[in-house]
């Protein structure tokens, strides 16, 4: 299963219609279920809800190959941990798909790490997600840890507990 | 054995939540108290019954507001504001994002040491909460080294 996230506050128009463009195109490859909030566009070509719960989305999570999403935090940090391939389209700040775009700097800082294939636009999409199922089957990620390095959370520990 | 210090954690549901998720370790076993703005979240923090031997774990929400939900974010101050005034924490520490912005200026009202730590999402400056907090808080942190100043915002490290 490829799971489609889009975050929980906006919708994400470009590319949800991109997915849905290349699913319609492709009918055959994937299984794909999407979250796409109550607002915008509508995929024709896969089955989608508006919300998850925590826990729906973790099970959805859980259960996909590949995770295609906005370039959240949220997101990336999960797919990093749960050792998933993750898709990402950055929400830009002139299109006010965000206030600023921190989604853009967020893909040039964390963009190169292994199992993080990035579509700087819509156009590119549809590619970098072919590109993405081809390397799943010979591609084994090295899952980042759950928690953040011991050395931050010991700092913050003794900041934490001094009186 | 000394007794824990009363700590509150905060974080608005999603990116500023899983951030706060990895950085469990630093109050593990210490009284903790969780607020966040999606009742769902309760089942990842609280233990099982009768399962927890050290640590109190409280879970609170309060309502969901962004900067363009004026009367959603009163509500929400109002809210933080009873929560703090009961529960009286030593020490509050956020990843952001509105909540936690809130939490800060009253825990600092109430006395409470408090700490920021600027989502990982801003590579690039610091975001307008953090920015806004930076004088206020005790304690103003990036999660990225080329961000650091001298005196703030600091850098200890970042949650990946």
């Amino acid at each position: 299963m490829i799971f489609l996230t889009v975050g929980t506050h906006e919708p994400f128009e470009r590319l949800v219609k991109a997915v849905d463009t290349w699913v319609g195109a492709n009918p055959d490859q994937a299984r794909f279920f999407g979250q796409i909030t109550e607002h915008g566009y509508r995929p024709e070509h896969f089955p989608f809800i508006d919300r998850l719960s925590p826990t729906e989305y973790q099970t959805r999570f859980d259960e996909a190959d590949l995770i295609i999403s906005h370039a959240g935090m949220g997101t990336i940090l999960t797919a990093l941990s749960k050792g998933k391939p993750v898709v990402i389209l950055p929400r830009r700040g002139h299109l006010s798909e965000t206030r600023n775009d921190h989604q853009y700097t967020t893909v040039k800082h964390l963009g190169h790490r292994q199992g993080v294939y990035v579509a700087q636009d819509e156009t590119e999409l549809g590619a970098v997600l072919s590109n993405a199922l081809s390397n799943m089957t010979d591609e084994t990620h090295a899952r980042v840890s759950d928690v953040a390095p011991v050395s931050f959370t010991n700092a913050l520990r003794t900041f934490i507990t001094q009186t | 054995m000394t007794k824990s210090p009363q700590i509150m954690v905060v974080a608005s549901a999603g990116g500023h939540w899983v951030q706060l998720m990895r950085l469990r370790p630093a109050w593990a076993g210490l009284d903790v108290t969780y607020v966040t703005t999606d009742p769902g979240l309760k089942s990842v923090v609280m233990p099982a019954t009768g399962s927890e031997p050290q640590g109190r774990v409280a879970f609170f929400t309060v309502t969901e507001g962004n900067r363009w939900q004026k009367r959603k974010l009163i509500k929400q101050l109002f809210q933080l504001f009873w929560l703090i005034a009961r529960k009286r924490p030593q020490l509050i520490l956020t990843t952001g994002a509105a909540p936690g912005y809130f939490a800060l200026r009253i825990g600092k009202f109430f006395g409470a040491r408090t700490l920021w730590i600027d989502s990982m999402a801003n590579a690039e400056e610091l975001s307008l909460s953090g920015r806004k907090i930076q004088r206020h808080a005790d304690v103003c942190l990036t999660q990225w080294e080329h961000l650091a100043q001298n005196d703030s915002p600091q850098y200890w490290g970042s949650v990946l």
